[in-house]
């Protein structure tokens, strides 16, 4: 295939490209450039599913160098999911920050946002370690950027924190990789696979461990959580849904490639290791959900959810070697909760944006006067509760049978209780909402948004619980994905 | 697709779309939504019926979509399936009628005719799911989809209830979620079988199987409000009287009765239950029940409480007669999950009128009513003896197979439960009876909102519904050997359960 032709490459050089011209141009265009950018990211993605659906995986070596010398970019199943997910959500945001920033862009959101994408795909596609870390580094810095665009004193010091927190996260990771190549004298994924063995050298296990950790730290499990609350919570409603929806689900994806891949043979050495994880994904599930229940502001609400769902998909790591469930299991939550929480952040924002109030007590009646929102809001948050028939039920459905067929009915329990959990801080805003405004009745009504505010919400939302219904081309694509 | 196919689904969707479309309308639509729901509900009647002639006849309809492996969606319009669909789908048209009469100025109709058709729907898809993943999909979607309902009023008490709706519910959901999984862990996917589905599979440790039961009775429990799972609906009770009608006679308390069906005849199967020593514990906790909702309602002032505990008490009646092994006893709790229905939905619409014609919410109040209302009150006495089970009415039809199949089970004890709680039932009746129809009417009613007109002692929509249920009340009983009664249907589906079990 000629390489101008490569969906691959382009995912990565067509958002780097419009960010660019994004950078330079006028801010009015940026919503333009983005549009067309994302649209054409996602026919690339649609391209590659074609090839990857006949051929299992599609690699390629940029500039044609063999490995270890060559950068290698590589498809499969996986990252082919994560890929869509990446641009059908971002697609259905820039459509709502075009309307939610009609009168004042941030400065650089749109660039911003454009070398987001290009770091997150091409971190989707990359099969070498030290790649791997540039676009961690890429994908950090600009949503660094992004939430401190926001301008607020309290965003930039979010922002500081989430710096400090992201940049340690790849310093340790960095850390490991040069460990790693100091022990086998390459980066490569795929050889590292072969290479590393349960009778490692010491560096190796503590490469495996920084690498890790500090993936940990970027995806905000507990207890590096600390971070995600001020940074989701107070930036633009476009930017939460951006970061909590897909930046965190970056790093979970590169911690189960490397579970997965090259440190397989240190992790399957120690089958205890793996309840580390789950332990505290159960922990981030009780805690998150707790301070969910109990949060004053609607955006902080939604990002302490994050904080506990983000919990479910590290409940599957014990459960891996049981067969393709725990993995089907865990995609599928990171699917429908990129899809839930994206609709979740906008709906949020649109009911704060019209309502006047960030506080959850700012919802009362917006039943009556923004129901698409507050329906939007509703749908997702069926699927965080994992109801019926949404793809966070289909998840917690097959997270349940992996567990039982594990062994480890721990998991059943965690997961069952923080489905209630859930309910509690859903139904907590849902019933405010339907609450009949009381004493002043003569506030006028507020103005309705612009429909699109509303629509690309609930498009979100519809898709998150549709999902559970038409999951089998999904859970065929990671099919080939073996544990 | 073969109409066989389609079908099941043509009755989903009969309620469906027209629910989707309603919740686009403007407020100002009246005409139009009137249309739509009315369109609706006729279209279903219509579909069921097609339905009823085909199973009658001995055709299958079903439907089977994959969404994972191993996991599907199933439809199955089986002769169980269209005892609650049929149920369903009259009371609805009925409830309908009544709900646009109910509510012809309040606020928010679009948004309640919407979640009133979801209900609906899910109610059809729990009726016909064809394996416990499809029940349990639409169980849930029923939780949610009435929970707008409930709270719709928007008041403090209405929220309130609300929230405990919501707790009981998304926590049987739980219960039942873990049960769901756990038998599809054990032994593959829970298809409803004729006869029982784990009966025909060797090697399953029987004290796992006890447990999974408890768990699967507990998630459908709440929604049947056995007790001690029944907090809920007497708090629900706020909502608006064309709601409680479908709590308490068109679709949560039936879907958790109905749950409850299935699993023991379908999934554990009436014999397999019985050899692991299910059925006896479940019966007492319907005597149980029976007695505990009964004596509450003795001592409620506020009508509708009363009736609620009435309810409790009574689809405990349905509990029972599946606990009771035998034919005769499923063919008791079978014709009662109608008769429960019809009778309740008289009650609760009766109930309505008199608070929005006149403002009475307490029985207190009620002295003399039966002058100023008759049609009405003459309704609400004839669902409240049915409720005694006197001669003549649907209850005394399901009485009276109950205590035959107490007896043909050997359980005696049963017949003394059920003739306490008629006598129960007959004490805190009989006084609403009395101050009706003998004592002197007010000089003033609390709060008189539809004035007399003529013969019209209230809006016609508010009347009629009523009216006809109350005249079901008593055809069902005096037509009850006629081959088209609920009770031909319930001796149909108890021939072909324990025909089945006898091969």
């Amino acid at each position: 295939m000629s390489p101008l032709l490569d969906p691959l490459a382009w995912l990565i050089l067509l958002p780097l490209l419009w960010a660019t011209l994004a950078f330079v141009a006028a801010d009015r265009h940026g919503p333009a450039l983005a549009l067309a950018g994302i649209g054409a990211q996602l026919l690339c993605v649609i391209a590659l599913a074609g090839d990857v659906a006949s051929h299992g995986s599609n690699g390629h070596l940029a500039g044609g160098w063999a490995e270890p010398l060559g950068i290698r970019l590589v498809a499969d199943g996986l990252s082919l999911v994560m890929l869509l997910l990446t641009q059908g959500v971002a697609l259905a945001l820039a459509l709502y920050a075009r309307s939610y920033f009609s009168r004042a862009t941030p400065p650089a959101f749109w660039p911003l946002t454009g070398f987001l994408l290009a770091g997150m795909n091409a971190l989707f596609l990359s099969g070498d370690l030290f790649n791997l870390y540039v676009t961690l580094e890429l994908v950090g810095l600009a949503a660094v950027g992004l939430v401190a665009a926001g301008g607020g004193a309290a965003q930039i010091a979010a922002a500081l924190r989430y710096l400090l927190a992201t940049l340690v996260g790849s310093g340790a990771y960095l850390f490991g990789v040069a460990l790693i190549y100091g022990s086998y004298g390459t980066v490569s994924a795929s050889l590292l696979g072969t290479l590393i063995t349960a009778e490692a050298p010491l560096a190796v296990w503590l490469a495996g461990g920084l690498m890790l950790t500090g993936l940990l730290l970027k995806t905000a499990l507990l207890p590096f959580h600390f971070w995600l609350p001020p940074a989701h919570g107070g930036a633009p409603a476009p930017v939460s849904a951006l970061l909590s929806a897909l930046v965190v689900k970056a790093s979970f994806y590169l911690f189960l490639r490397l579970w997965l891949g090259p440190f397989a043979a240190l992790t399957e050495a120690l089958p205890g290791l793996a309840q580390v994880p789950a332990a505290l994904g159960a922990a981030a599930i009780l805690w998150g959900s707790w301070r969910a229940i109990r949060a004053d502001r609607l955006k902080m609400l939604v990002a302490y959810s994050t904080v506990a769902q983000l919990g479910y998909l590290f409940l599957i790591f014990p459960l891996l070697g049981t067969g393709a469930l725990a993995l089907q299991a865990g995609i599928l939550q990171a699917t429908a909760h990129g899809l839930a929480k994206a609709a979740m952040f906008v709906a949020a924002g649109t009911l704060i944006k019209v309502g006047g109030s960030d506080r959850v007590l700012g919802v009362a009646g917006a039943a009556a006067h923004l129901p698409v929102s507050l329906f939007a809001f509703a749908l997702a948050g069926v699927t965080l509760m994992g109801l019926p028939p949404s793809g966070g039920f289909l998840a917690k459905w097959l997270l349940i049978d992996a567990a039982l067929a594990a062994g480890q009915p721990w998991i059943v329990v965690v997961a069952l209780s923080g489905g209630l959990l859930a309910g509690i801080y859903v139904f907590r805003v849902l019933r405010l909402a339907f609450r009949r405004p009381t004493a002043h009745d003569d506030v006028p009504l507020p103005q309705r948004p612009a429909a699109l505010l509303e629509w690309t919400a609930f498009a979100l939302a519809a898709g998150s619980v549709l999902i559970g219904l038409g999951a089998a081309p999904l859970l065929a694509l990671i099919a080939g994905v073996q544990p | 697709m073969t109409s066989n196919q389609w079908l099941p689904l043509a009755v989903i969707a009969s309620s469906l779309l027209p629910g989707l479309i309603i919740f686009a309308l403007p407020e100002k639509r009246v005409a139009l939504r009137t249309a739509l729901n009315l369109a609706g509900a006729l279209a279903k009647a219509g579909l069921v019926g097609l339905l009823i002639a085909g199973v009658a006849a001995g055709e299958e309809y079903g439907l089977r979509h994959a969404i994972a492996p191993g996991i599907e969606i199933v439809f199955k319009a089986d002769a169980l399936a269209l005892l609650f669909v049929t149920l369903s789908a009259v009371l609805w048209l009925f409830t309908t009628l009544y709900a646009i009469g109910y509510l012809e100025h309040a606020p928010h109709r679009s948004r309640f005719f919407g979640f009133f058709s979801l209900c609906v729907t899910a109610t059809m898809g729990i009726a016909m799911a064809g394996n416990l993943f499809t029940f349990f999909v639409f169980y849930e979607l029923l939780t949610l989809a009435t929970f707008p309902l409930v709270v719709h009023r928007g008041t403090p008490q209405a929220m309130r209830g609300g929230s405990i709706y919501l707790a009981y519910t998304l926590a049987g959901g739980a219960a039942l979620l873990a049960g769901i999984v756990w038998l599809d862990h054990l032994a593959g996917p829970g298809e409803f079988t004729q006869g029982g589905l784990l009966a025909t599979i060797p090697g399953l440790d029987p004290l796992t199987l006890q447990l999974i039961f408890a768990l699967l009775i507990a998630g459908v429990g709440v929604k049947a409000a056995i007790v001690p799972l029944h907090g809920w609906l007497p708090q629900a009770m706020v909502a608006p009287a064309p709601v409680s009608a479908l709590l308490h006679a068109v679709a949560v308390v039936k879907a958790g009765a109905f749950g409850i069906v299935r699993i023991v005849y379908e999934i554990y199967g009436v014999e397999f239950a019985q050899s692991l020593g299910l059925l006896l514990p479940l019966a007492i906790i319907a005597a149980v029940t029976i007695l505990w909702g009964s004596t509450r309602a003795l001592f409620q002032n506020d009508l509708k409480k009363r009736l609620a505990f009435s309810t409790v008490s009574q689809v405990s009646y349905i509990v029972l007669g599946v606990a009771l092994f035998g034919p005769l006893g499923t063919i008791g709790g079978l014709v009662h999950l109608v008769h429960q229905g019809i009778m309740k939905i008289t009650l609760f619409f009766c109930a309505g009128n008199y608070a929005e014609t006149l403002g009475i919410h307490k029985v207190s109040e009620m002295n003399g009513v039966g002058r100023r209302m008759p049609l009405t009150t003459l309704a609400f006495t004839i669902g409240a003896l049915g409720m005694m089970g006197a001669p003549l009415t649907a209850g005394a039809v399901s009485k009276a197979w109950l205590s035959d199949g107490a007896s043909a089970a050997g359980m005696d004890w049963a017949i003394w439960v059920l003739w306490g709680s008629s006598l129960l039932n007959a004490a805190y009746f009989l006084p609403i009876l009395h101050r009706a129809w003998i004592k002197l009417p007010p000089p003033d009613w609390p709060h008189e909102e539809i004035h007399p007109l003529g013969r019209r002692e209230t809006a016609w929509l508010l009347l009629l519904p009523p009216l006809f249920t109350a005249a079901m009340t008593l055809g069902v009983a005096l037509f009850a050997d006629s081959s088209i009664s609920p009770l031909a249907w319930a001796r149909l589906i108890a021939d072909r359960e324990y025909l089945n079990m006898a091969e």
